[in-house]
């Protein structure tokens, strides 16, 4: 790409909507794709009450990510610390007013739309992250005290999503600054050095943690323990999945599913579903398609020639990244059952809308690929 | 410029770094999956198939209790019941509004019905209001629509078409408790019932039958979603009694309102035709569960309604005992019918004197006039010659004071005073003791099943034991004939000598209960009376020549019984009456056992289709 391109009034919108890379735009729409089908399955094969909602929102949430990959990074990269101030106080807003599910804090009623500001936090912190350390030279990398502003700006909203307390956001929030970090250039041992005393620092969270948080680890440990009680979730997700076997029953044939068995399976246990009807084949046909997304988001973090927008591109693949993997491991009973829906799959309007914000600033990095940043260029 | 190109390259070597682990966290959770879902497939699909496949049982019908004849005495009957289904209600107060204003509901009923509505699923039936009569279930089904989530169902109940008449022997049945389902999972189903008493409870695994089971795809929660198997079970048997019910509710009329009983028994085979005590009660009571009331009532009664006093009460038999005695001493050469002893009145022993209960006293009296007279000193001769412990085992050869072998849970077996059993109490045996024992009082008790089983023996010189259960799935049991029974051991003249004194005490001038005589000079009755003392009476008392159990309270005047059998000639039934508190055997227990024994002999089925007496005669004759 010629840098020349940005500087003249003809890059217009039309050049940008070219620019937009369609052909990620046809994998999350098969994706979403997957989530009519399963959602219509979990209804006993009916639209209603969950798929014919999930294809509005989808395209809802495509029309507001193609809107977001339009507008220009560098503004985007302008609002990084209002977004994340914005954040933190939706994130206090909700400890004082929030909606109670399952003992925790999580939901904003704003005009009838629920939203969970932790979802919206871990994307005003991507770009705030990346803001920071876009203007950072490799000096200033080695210099400890710069560390320390970024440090606050994770460890703020992660403590406030801790009280709410939503043990799972709060632990994926850590690792995706964690990953901006490392990405940024933080030193090996720097990571160490923090990571060291981290089992201690367990042991301590633990017995802070919940009472049913505790069980989720518990059951989690022994689910057999508890068959009827917390560890239903995880054997009756286990026992759906295996009786699927290579194949699968069919669509609209699971069993376990249909005959409620298996607990939330419009949400937290839609792959479970998908496991049941499609077997191992189809699972392994959805993991294939959200692991092209990811290493789609990931590549064009790389073909991005500025550090703010590879920053930003990386953050949120693996803030995919790791929802996926959460829910993935959580219906497998690898990891404990921690409330995370599967992105575009799942039923829940909140999810989807921030996801597809994510998706749309990814695209917006993807479009603005070349731009050139007044205050990097003095650091060239 | 330099710079950046490095900060470049650390992004890009970092991030390739990432992808990698990225690519091989998802291949782990891959591999995963394919243990789960392929390796493993087979375990979890039959767990899958555990959940959602539940077996279920059917109840069986239980099975019906005929009399003889094949009259039903206890059966099943519809249970029309009123059951809600709160899924199918918007509004359910106003629907139990709307039902209470066709059927009130009492404030009871209201606070059980909301209990289980909260406690059980939406979908499961919840019982408003069970043993409809027809009447309330038209109203219910004419008012239907205003009543949405209301169903009228059919459930059974155990029905007992002759209630009170039959209600010690027949039993009833009540809800298992948990330690009876921990025996048999079929008890767990809900509305089923057990025998808890009587025949329901001696034959209660014949009648119970084999459950069923059927196999049904059930959903989480539960809710069957359809049948996918189905295997009926095996309906529980029928009895057949030996039972005649119609003379069972004869002979409870001739009771009347004392507080007595009554064994009718055929005395070739020890098949009990009727067997009644009164008072009784009703046992489709314990159905529904009894009310604190009504079992006040039935315990503080002194009448014991709920006591089978055939099988379980206990009575000195008076004289009704001195066939007993005759026999021990006849067989053991201590007596002979031909002896005579002189009777003042009273005998002395020592100190002791033990009157007869005819002031005046008898005279010289042989065998035969000692039974005809019931004369108490020939017996406290007799017996004191023969000694107590032959008497005892006589008494047990002819089933007093043992267990019979009855197939009705809860007799009880008396006492037959021995030696042995004395010294086992720490006393030594008196000599006065085996004197009144030669009367029947003292230590000796029996039940009325024993008087009529022994009676029974008597008259057919056979180890007759009496039962109940003659026919099991209709197949005719063992003991139904004559030649099932071995004989007694014991010399026809022996036991004529007494069947004769028992002919006197019936039929001839003198006798002491001419009041037992049967109308029918063809079919005669022999028989004995007893009276039996439940007090000691006083010698001041009894001296001072006021002495009359007439005017002494109710519950201390002395018990009447009478033992019989009939015809003399060819007999054929045997019958033991008692009278609590009765006074004496000749008034009040003989004229019982007439009209008890004429009605059985109406009943007879050689006489169902020509004259009676020729056929007796007849009978007689084989």
């Amino acid at each position: 790409m010629d840098r020349r391109l940005w500087r003249e009034p003809s890059f217009d919108l039309i050049a940008k909507v070219l620019q937009i890379n369609w052909l990620y735009v046809v994998l999350l729409c098969c994706l979403a794709g997957v989530g009519y089908l399963a959602l219509y399955s979990a209804a006993g094969g009916s639209p209603e009450p969950y798929a014919t909602r999930h294809a509005m929102r989808f395209a809802m949430g495509m029309l507001i990510m193609l809107s977001i990959s339009l507008i220009d990074i560098r503004f985007i990269a302008k609002l990084a610390w209002p977004a994340w101030l914005g954040g933190v106080v939706l994130l206090g807003l909700v400890l004082r007013v929030g909606h109670v599910g399952k003992g925790a804090q999580r939901w904003l009623d704003i005009g009838g739309l629920q939203i969970q500001p932790s979802e919206l936090m871990k994307l005003a912190l991507v770009v705030a992250l990346a803001s920071w350390f876009h203007r950072a030279s490799r000096e200033r990398m080695g210099n400890p005290l710069f560390l320390i502003p970024p440090l606050i700006a994770i460890l703020i909203p992660v403590g406030l999503i801790l009280k709410e307390p939503n043990l799972g956001t709060a632990a994926i929030t850590l690792m995706l600054g964690g990953a901006i970090f490392f990405a940024a250039g933080v030193r090996w041992w720097k990571f160490v050095l923090v990571l060291l005393p981290l089992p201690l620092l367990g042991q301590f969270a633990y017995s802070h943690l919940h009472d049913y948080q505790r069980a989720r680890i518990d059951t989690f440990m022994h689910p057999e323990s508890d068959p009827l009680g917390a560890g239903y979730n995880i054997i009756q997700s286990k026992i759906a999945l295996g009786s699927g076997g290579m194949w699968g029953k069919g669509f609209l044939q699971g069993t376990q599913a249909h005959l409620d068995f298996l607990p939330e399976k419009q949400t937290d246990f839609i792959f479970t579903m998908i496991g049941e009807e499609f077997g191992f084949a189809g699972g392994i046909a959805v993991m294939g398609l959200l692991g092209l997304i990811i290493i789609g988001g990931m590549l064009i973090a790389l073909r991005c020639r500025n550090q703010f927008g590879r920053l930003v591109a990386l953050g949120i693949s693996c803030n995919f990244f790791l929802y996926v993997f959460v829910n993935i491991a959580m219906v497998m009973g690898v990891i404990p059952v921690g409330g995370v829906p599967l992105p575009l799959v799942s039923h829940g309007g909140s999810a989807m809308l921030t996801v597809m914000v994510g998706f749309g600033v990814l695209m917006s990095v993807h479009v603005h690929r070349d731009v050139v940043f007044a205050d990097a260029d003095d650091d060239g | 410029m330099k710079r950046d190109i490095e900060r470049t390259n650390v992004f890009t070597r970092r991030a390739l770094l990432m992808m990698g682990g990225q690519v091989a966290v998802l291949g782990t959770l891959a591999a995963r999956l394919y243990q789960v879902q392929v390796r493993e497939g087979a375990r979890y699909t039959t767990l899958a198939d555990e959940n959602r496949i539940s077996a279920r049982m059917i109840a069986p019908p239980r099975g019906r209790i005929l009399d003889r004849f094949g009259t039903v005495v206890a059966g099943s009957s519809t249970n029309w019941r009123v059951v809600l289904i709160a899924e199918q209600v918007n509004n359910v107060p106003a629907t139990l509004e709307a039902f209470s204003a066709l059927l009130p509901l009492s404030e009871y009923e209201r606070t059980r019905i909301d209990r289980e509505l909260h406690r059980k699923r939406k979908f499961i039936p919840v019982l408003i209001r069970e043993f409809l009569t027809w009447d309330e279930m038209a109203t219910i089904e004419v008012n239907a629509p205003d009543l949405p989530g209301i169903v009228v169902d059919a459930g059974t109940t155990r029905n007992y078409p002759f209630g009170r008449h039959l209600a010690h022997i027949v039993g009833y049945v009540a809800p298992p408790n948990e330690a009876d389902v921990a025996d048999d999972p079929l008890l767990g189903l809900p509305g089923l019932r057990i025998g808890r008493a009587g025949m329901e409870k001696f034959h209660d695994l014949g009648l119970r039958g084999r459950a069923g089971s059927v196999q049904l795809e059930v959903n989480a929660v539960g809710r069957v979603i359809r049948e996918l198997d189905r295997q009926e079970g095996l309906p529980g048997e029928d009895v057949g009694l030996t039972l005649d019910a119609g003379l069972q509710q004869a002979v409870l009329a001739t009771l009347a309102d004392q507080s007595a009983s009554a064994v009718v028994m055929d005395c070739r085979n020890g098949e009990v035709l009727a067997m009644a005590t009164n008072p009784s009660f009703d046992p489709s009571v314990f159905n529904s569960g009894v009310s604190q009331a009504q079992w006040l009532e039935w315990t503080k009664d002194r009448r014991t309604p709920l006591i089978n006093k055939a099988t379980s009460g206990l009575y000195a038999p008076g004289s009704t005992f001195k066939m007993a005695v005759a026999l021990a001493g006849l067989e053991s050469k201590a007596i002979t019918p031909a002896d005579r002893i002189g009777c003042p009145g009273f005998l002395d022993l020592g100190d002791t004197r033990f009157h007869c209960w005819r002031k005046g006293g008898h005279g010289m009296q042989d065998l035969r006039g000692g039974l005809k007279n019931s004369c108490d000193v020939y017996f406290y001769e007799a017996a004191r010659r023969t000694g107590i412990d032959k008497i005892a085992a006589m008494s047990n050869r002819l089933g007093l004071g043992v267990e019979l072998e009855l197939d009705l849970p809860g007799q009880r077996s008396g006492l037959i005073p021995t030696r042995e059993w004395r010294m086992g109490k720490g006393h030594a045996w008196n000599i006065g003791d085996t004197i009144v024992s030669g009367i029947g009082q003292g230590f000796v008790q029996v039940t009325p099943l024993q008087l009529a089983t022994y009676a029974s023996r008597i008259a057919s010189g056979r180890l007759v034991q009496p039962h109940l259960t003659r026919k099991l799935a209709g197949v005719l049991q063992p003991g139904s004939e004559p030649d099932d029974w071995s004989s007694l051991g014991m010399t026809d003249k022996l036991l004529q000598t007494v069947r004769e004194g028992m002919w006197a005490v019936v039929n001839e001038q003198g006798g002491t209960a001419p009041l037992a005589r049967l109308a029918d000079p063809q079919a005669q009755m022999a028989g004995k009376t007893g009276s039996a003392q439940v007090r000691r009476v006083s010698r001041e008392l009894r001296e001072s020549g006021h002495f009359d159990s007439e005017k002494l309270p109710w519950e201390y005047r002395p018990h009447a019984l009478f033992v019989a059998y009939a015809p003399y000639d060819a007999p054929r039934y045997a019958l033991s009456v008692v009278v609590e508190h009765g006074n004496a055997g000749a008034a009040a227990a003989a004229p019982m056992a007439r009209e008890i024994m004429t009605e059985v002999l109406r009943r007879d089925p050689a006489n169902r289709s020509e004259a009676p007496v020729a056929r007796v005669v007849e009978a007689g004759s084989r």
